[in-house]
């Protein structure tokens, strides 16, 4: 069984390379090996695979991250449509536990 | 303990004389059941721990810190990782939602944190200035901003809590692997009676509803159609569901299609097809036809809509892409689903 992926070009993740400081940091938090480290500068390897979770921004202290950050899920869209708010989840831990 | 039933706590006293309770690492009969009833959707807003902080094993002024969320699954989680070990959890109140989901919410964040810290004296208990916060909490968390607030350094544990044991004998270094979020079968497996359960009252509702109309007929109404027909169309029904909701997630990486909402459809279309075969010699008359087409269309509409809400189970779908596939998907599936519903009806009177 190959890795399961997700839709192709459509993330909104962006790196600011000028402004990385090469802390490593974006590469520790991510969960599906978006980011590597190479010449003390972060690089997107495999940007397919961001699922905008927004860890890497948050915890970028250059600032060099942007992400539309938000959760996968059709249920918190459509709830977010219904109540003509944002996507908002209640999952209350069903989702990902 | 407010928190009630299961974690039995007693207290054990800091170096500068303060009480903390102090759980057991070990897992007993209560929790294991708790946690097997909350995989099957019972009583999940109830489980869960006060935020605070509390003592595991015999820990000291140097033993480390460990961040949890007060959902008491990714609690009891941690307590397992941490049989043998010292150390202290503090428990941040996330209103009973796991580490990922709060992280994402922001109420796993460091706002939460740095303030939990204040509350509870964290300053005092320990010695050093170092928490262990678990990789899917770093959505919520700005470890910069927590040093700058707090004077705590953030150090980013294994996603998983089994392999915190390997993490704190390596010195406090994850690997690639613990780093990594993966979705293997087991994990989706476990997803499966949340996941059926949170559609089943309107499917159910739908279900009723088709057996109630089935009754229709040209010029009348007719108890016996209820039993044939209805009881028919409510079987279809419930089997697509069923299908869509146990079948996605097991067979979620050879389904065809990235999307989730193709997935499903796959699934209904080969449900229709089996019924298409099955119900050869039915197709004679005009009402057979329609009901044959009328099914080609309801099922993989229900089997789409269904795999699709299970991008929030996953652990890989970005909202952007969920966006993308919904904006295609929602309206196909409801011009399935209503154009198959009137064949449906109209099949009743022809």
């Amino acid at each position: 069984m190959g890795r399961l992926q997700y839709l192709k070009n459509v993330v909104t993740l962006k790196l600011d390379v000028a402004k990385c400081t090469g802390c490593q940091r974006c590469a520790e938090v991510c969960p599906h090996g978006v980011f590597a480290i190479e010449n003390k500068k972060a690089r997107l390897i495999d940007l397919d695979s961001c699922m905008e979770c927004g860890a890497c921004q948050n915890n970028c202290p250059a600032d060099a991250i942007s992400v539309g950050a938000g959760v996968g899920c059709a249920q918190a869209v459509i709830n977010g449509f219904l109540r003509r708010t944002g996507p908002d989840c209640d999952c209350s831990g069903t989702c990902c536990d | 303990m407010k928190s009630g039933d299961g974690v039995r706590a007693i207290s054990i006293t800091t170096h500068n004389g303060r009480q903390v309770p102090r759980i057991a690492s070990e897992l007993n009969r209560a929790d294991r059941l708790g946690d097997f009833k909350v995989r099957l959707a019972l009583g999940r807003m109830r489980y869960t721990i006060e935020p605070g902080i509390y003592a595991i094993g015999e820990p000291t002024a140097e033993s480390p810190v460990f961040v949890s969320a007060n959902y008491r699954l990714s609690f009891n989680r941690l307590r397992s990782g941490l049989v043998g070990h010292d150390g202290w959890i503090l428990v941040l109140d996330t209103k009973g939602i796991n580490v990922w989901c709060a992280a994402g919410k922001g109420t796993f964040g460091t706002e939460e944190l740095v303030s939990r810290i204040k509350s509870v004296a964290l300053g005092e208990i320990v010695a050093h200035r170092k928490l262990i916060v678990p990789q899917l909490g770093a959505p919520g968390i700005s470890a910069h901003k927590v040093k700058e607030q707090s004077g705590f350094q953030v150090v980013y544990g294994p996603v998983r809590a089994k392999d915190l044991p390997a993490f704190l004998d390596g010195g406090m270094k994850a690997t690639e692997q613990m780093r990594r979020v993966d979705f293997p079968f087991a994990d989706r497996i476990v997803l499966i009676p949340v996941e059926l359960i949170s559609w089943g009252k309107h499917i159910l509702c739908a279900a009723a509803c088709l057996l109630v109309l089935a009754g229709l007929r040209r010029g009348g109404y007719s108890g016996r159609l209820v039993v044939s027909e209805g009881v028919r169309s409510v079987v279809i029904l419930l089997t697509s569901y069923l299908a869509a909701g146990i079948l996605g997630p097991a067979l979620l990486p050879w389904l065809p299609g990235r999307a989730f909402s193709a997935k499903g459809a796959w699934i209904g279309l080969a449900i229709s097809a089996a019924l298409g075969l099955q119900s050869r010699p039915l197709w004679k008359s005009w009402s057979d036809r329609l009901d044959i087409l009328a099914w080609f269309l309801m099922i993989p509409a229900v089997t789409s809509f269904v795999v699709m809400n299970f991008t929030g189970a996953s652990t890989y779908t970005s909202l952007s892409g969920v966006r993308r596939e919904m904006r295609i998907a929602v309206p196909a599936q409801l011009i399935c689903a209503v154009a198959g519903f009137g064949l449906w009806l109209a099949g009743r009177f022809v």
